[in-house]
């Protein structure tokens, strides 16, 4: 504190501030110690917190938003078609109750949201990815020696492709062929209709 | 020419809405451009509904899977994003328009004014709304809308929130941004005059906006 308020203040003041008394009642102070006329009592005042209104301009945080929003719509679009023709993945992100201006907090949850489905999507794809890449694996194997895969079918879809078609081990003649171990890998092309 | 002048001519040039201030400042790209025809109802001639046929047998479903990557369609699913809406859920024009095509198995023939906006929309990506001219009071503006505003005249409608973004004349509102336009404001077989009305937004070049509009006047203009 300065040197100019620890003097003690004159024609009374000090019994008016102590008798006012309370940090929170800066007004009755001021007003307490403004009132005795012909001195200036403004050096007594005890130094006084204020709040001070700092405008914030969020237009630039919005704009960078908008852009972060923008790349990782487009990052979105490109999982979208590198994930065709897989199903059952969720792309959707929550609305924001438009169409309207978004305020920054808005923004930042869209695009948090994007991110959230972003990440999501690309840890879904992988891991299909890599059960496709087994079950190509399998049905390798099931081409390679059939009888020790024993009517297992893999589907298309299970490998990532297209259509209802798929391999199946099946025994040659029905139950003649299971008897004697002729097994074989049937390749079905799938319904014409279902494309 | 005028956007008011009377006449349907393909070489018109758009005029240019209004922008609020507060819309501006947060999308300074952002454009509404319309231009005021006769109104062109009925069935459509032979040469458009074969147009259409074309444009269905053009379209496959890769087109429809990748057109979001394409930059048009892009920019429009981007500013869905920043005015709150998800472009999965609430279809971008030309995305729902595309998905129709899917699932009715063709661009089916509604009516010259509904196949010309379409083809409009289907080759150039940008999205055209019609408005009966008689029941608007240009120039249009883009703004928020304000407290107990309702959409179009009447007061059947239920307000629309505060702050949503519309299309408006200086009545009041005529459409939700990129959504449904007001009750009994559409085009009819009584209305002499339309207006039409479209939505750049950043991304998408000024020429696809205009040959969006162009290209919908010269199907109206041959039908």
């Amino acid at each position: 504190m300065g040197a100019s308020t620890s003097l003690p203040p004159p024609d009374g003041a000090a019994d008016r501030w102590l008798r006012v008394g309370g940090a929170g009642r800066i007004a009755e102070v001021e007003e307490a110690l403004l009132e005795p006329a012909g001195q200036s009592l403004k050096p007594l005042l005890p130094s006084v917190p204020r709040t001070v209104e700092v405008e914030v301009d969020e237009r630039a945080a919005r704009r960078s938003l908008r852009e972060q929003i923008g790349k990782l719509e487009r990052e979105l679009s490109q999982a979208f078609v590198a994930a065709y023709p897989r199903d059952g993945i969720e792309w959707s992100v929550p609305s924001q109750a438009g169409p309207r201006i978004l305020s920054l907090g808005e923004l930042e949850r869209v695009r948090d949201g994007l991110a959230l489905r972003l990440r999501t999507v690309r840890g879904d794809l992988t891991e299909r990815a890599r059960c496709e890449e087994e079950n190509r694996r399998l049905v390798e194997r099931m081409m390679l020696d059939p009888g020790r895969h024993k009517f297992v079918r893999v589907s298309r879809e299970d490998i990532g492709e297209r259509g209802c078609g798929g391999w199946h081990v099946r025994p040659r003649l029905g139950i003649i062929g299971m008897m004697m171990g002729w097994w074989q890998v049937k390749l079905s092309s799938g319904c014409p209709l279902s494309t | 020419m005028d956007a008011s002048e009377p006449g349907l001519d393909p070489g018109a040039v758009p005029a240019e809405g209004a922008i609020a201030a507060e819309v501006r400042e947060e999308f300074p790209e952002l454009r509404l451009l319309w231009l005021s025809a006769p109104a062109v109802t009925g069935r459509s001639p032979r040469g458009v509904r074969e147009r259409l046929r074309g444009m269905s047998d053009r379209f496959r479903g890769s087109h429809a899977v990748t057109m979001r990557q394409a930059p048009v369609p892009w920019a429009y699913r981007v500013f869905y994003r920043h005015i709150g809406l998800d472009p999965d859920a609430d279809r971008t024009p030309v995305e729902a328009a595309a998905l129709t095509r899917l699932i009715k198995g063709a661009f089916k023939s509604e009516g010259i004014l509904d196949d010309a906006l379409l083809i409009a929309l289907m080759e150039t990506g940008v999205p055209i709304w019609a408005l009966d001219a008689d029941r608007a009071a240009p120039p249009l503006e883009i703004r928020s809308s304000g407290d107990g505003e309702r959409l179009g005249r009447t007061d059947e409608v239920l307000p629309l929130p505060a702050g949503r973004l519309v299309v408006a004349d200086r009545e009041g509102p005529l459409a939700v941004l990129f959504g449904d336009l007001a009750p009994g404001h559409g085009v009819t077989k009584r209305t002499r005059r339309m207006i039409l009305f479209s939505i750049q937004v950043a991304g998408v070049p000024t020429i696809h906006v205009e040959e969006a509009l162009h290209g919908c006047l010269d199907v109206l203009a041959a039908a």
